[in-house]
């Protein structure tokens, strides 16, 4: 009885969105004010502290360096605990899911729902880091608007990464492999605190296949009008990524549900 | 075997997870606006039939459609028309009762107002007004497991499955329970139930399917399956290995058969009183003594010596 699984219907998928989001709307207030402390404290930390010892870096301002890539690095950590964590206590826990899938909704739709939710989420923190950035004076121009819809795109990218760790494991104790051995060397190697160009060439070539790095690249050039093809295969690159994730994740997810 | 009347009709159906036949090829048919009950031990497959009706699992082989839709073909067609109450709890903790119902309502793309209004008809059917906005985790066991079939029903389904609907409720909401379901019927719904309570599928089901091991042994309505199956009524014992044994041998000839269990000793008869007088005046200090009408219970120990509840 192997029958194709019934195609993703984005319809479907928004009602998960919406489930999701009816929940977050009842806790918005406690939930979001984190998002606006931490890049303060970011800031006044490595931007102040650290950049009393390190003024310039590729002749910009380092807090102006490091700031377009932590944005970045927030919408990752936002996303993927989202898809990470969150997916899995409601498809193992709280059987949320079994209710779910129940009605007309199928698991692809669900798994496309939850990505889209991963990248709201990613958003949420992008949006609050940027406005804490604007608050600081950073990014003030016409440009900046080519970020708004990155910060979606870009929390879907890490959104699809997430729910394909969650589609394979069966114990929530190995996520901290995820966070500590795969998120963690990207957000210190992925060219937000110094230039690639210091680091060894093959530690360069890895960093290319990575996806934070491009991320935070196309960041630092919107962010301080740098406009160069560059930027164009960064943007490239997270789309090609992001769909085949959304390919493979959508089936691994039927696999994991379907049985 | 085929019948263009049946509401679900399956052929074959079969699932087999590595190497455990969990549904070893059966057949069946239910009828619209019936009770249509699976009776049998936990592990005997009902759940896995079930899971397979309502398309969250697919079946290994046979076929099997639901309102003339294949479940393998057109899941959201068919889970469309169907509502699920799953055995264990799966409503949304971090919602109220009115939001767990408007939540639920989307996935079957109803309108805000056609959703609203559909609640609160919901929860003054199930009695939960008073809970309307509470969360969920404040409602007792038999009001969670109200809610769960109201959130069922909100799209007006013709096919209502139950999933062992009273298993850890206490007797009072148990019978809630019941009275609802006979209410759905009245309404035309066709109910699917699974249960290991044999008072449960007696008092609901028209037509009941017992499982044993992933098969179907035996199918009928409750009342038939007593009659067809085992003798009228029951003479049970309970007392000493040898005490039984001594019984046993005495009245061999004056019943129809008999059960020899762990515990009891099981002597089926067309009638009790002279059975039970006749061992009465053998004067054997047996524990306790008692005949009763023959049960599914005793259906089912006969076909499978096994007891339902183990």
């Amino acid at each position: 009885m192997k029958a194709r699984a019934p195609r993703v219907r984005v319809l479907a998928a928004l009602r998960v969105w919406q489930r999701n989001a009816t929940v977050y709307k009842r806790t918005w207030k406690l939930n979001i004010l984190p998002n606006f402390f931490e890049p303060f404290l970011y800031l006044l930390g490595m931007g102040l502290g650290l950049g009393a010892y390190i003024t310039e870096m590729e002749g910009i301002p380092y807090i102006e360096f490091i700031a377009p890539g932590l944005l970045i690095s927030s919408i990752m950590w936002g996303a993927t605990l989202e898809t990470t964590y969150n997916v899995f206590v409601k498809m193992n826990f709280d059987r949320i899911y079994d209710g779910i899938l129940s009605t007309p909704v199928n698991p692809k739709d669900l798994a496309l729902g939850e990505l889209f939710w991963g990248a709201t989420r990613g958003s949420i923190y992008g949006g609050a880091f940027l406005s804490i950035l604007f608050v600081f004076g950073m990014g003030l121009h016409w440009g900046i608007l080519l970020i708004f819809p990155l910060l979606f795109i870009i929390g879907f990218m890490f959104a699809t990464i997430g729910l394909i760790f969650t589609s394979m494991i069966k114990e929530i104790e190995l996520f901290n492999y995820f966070f500590t051995l795969f998120l963690t060397p990207l957000f210190l190697f992925s060219g937000i605190f110094f230039p690639m160009s210091q680091l060894p060439e093959t530690v360069q070539i890895i960093a290319w296949f990575t996806p934070l790095y491009h991320g935070v690249e196309l960041s630092r050039g919107i962010f301080n009008q740098i406009w160069s093809i560059h930027l164009m295969w960064h943007f490239l690159w997270m789309i090609v990524v992001t769909y085949l994730n959304t390919y493979l994740v959508l089936k691994a997810i039927h696999r994991r549900l379907y049985t | 075997m085929a019948n263009a009347s049946s509401i679900i009709q399956a052929q074959g159906l079969t699932k087999i997870y590595g190497k455990l036949k969990a549904v070893a090829g059966i057949d069946f048919q239910i009828e619209p606006g019936t009770c249509y009950g699976f009776l049998g031990p936990n592990g005997a497959g009902k759940t896995t039939v079930m899971r397979m009706i309502y398309c969250v699992t697919p079946l290994t082989s046979g076929t099997l459609t639901v309102n003339g839709l294949n479940v393998i073909e057109n899941m959201s067609g068919v889970k469309r028309g169907i509502g699920v109450v799953t055995q264990d709890d799966s409503l949304d903790y971090d919602l109220n009762v009115l939001n767990n119902l408007l939540v639920y309502a989307r996935y079957y793309d109803l309108s805000r107002a056609q959703a609203v209004r559909r609640a609160d008809e919901l929860i003054e059917f199930f009695q939960l007004s008073e809970k309307r906005m509470e969360n969920v985790r404040t409602l007792s066991g038999g009001m969670k497991r109200r809610l769960q079939i109201a959130r069922a029903l909100i799209n007006k389904p013709s096919i209502l499955i139950l999933d062992e609907p009273s298993t850890g409720l206490d007797p009072q909401a148990r019978h809630h329970v019941w009275a609802k379901c006979h209410e759905l019927i009245e309404q035309g719904v066709t109910l699917l139930l699974t249960t290991h309570y044999m008072d449960e599928a007696e008092q609901l089901c028209d037509q009941l399917a017992v499982m044993d091991r992933g098969h179907i042994v035996t199918e009928g309505s409750p009342w038939d399956l007593i009659k067809s199956e085992v003798s009228p009524s029951v003479v049970e014992i309970r007392g000493e290995a040898n005490q039984r044994q001594i019984i046993l041998e005495a009245v061999q000839d004056r019943i129809d058969f008999h059960e020899a269990l762990s515990d009891r000793l099981l002597l089926y008869t067309p009638d009790a009183n002279p059975l039970h007088a006749h061992i009465q005046a053998m004067e054997i200090p047996v524990k306790t003594l008692l005949s009763r009408r023959s049960s599914l219970e005793d259906v089912f120990l006969k076909l499978t010596g096994r007891e339902l509840i183990d």
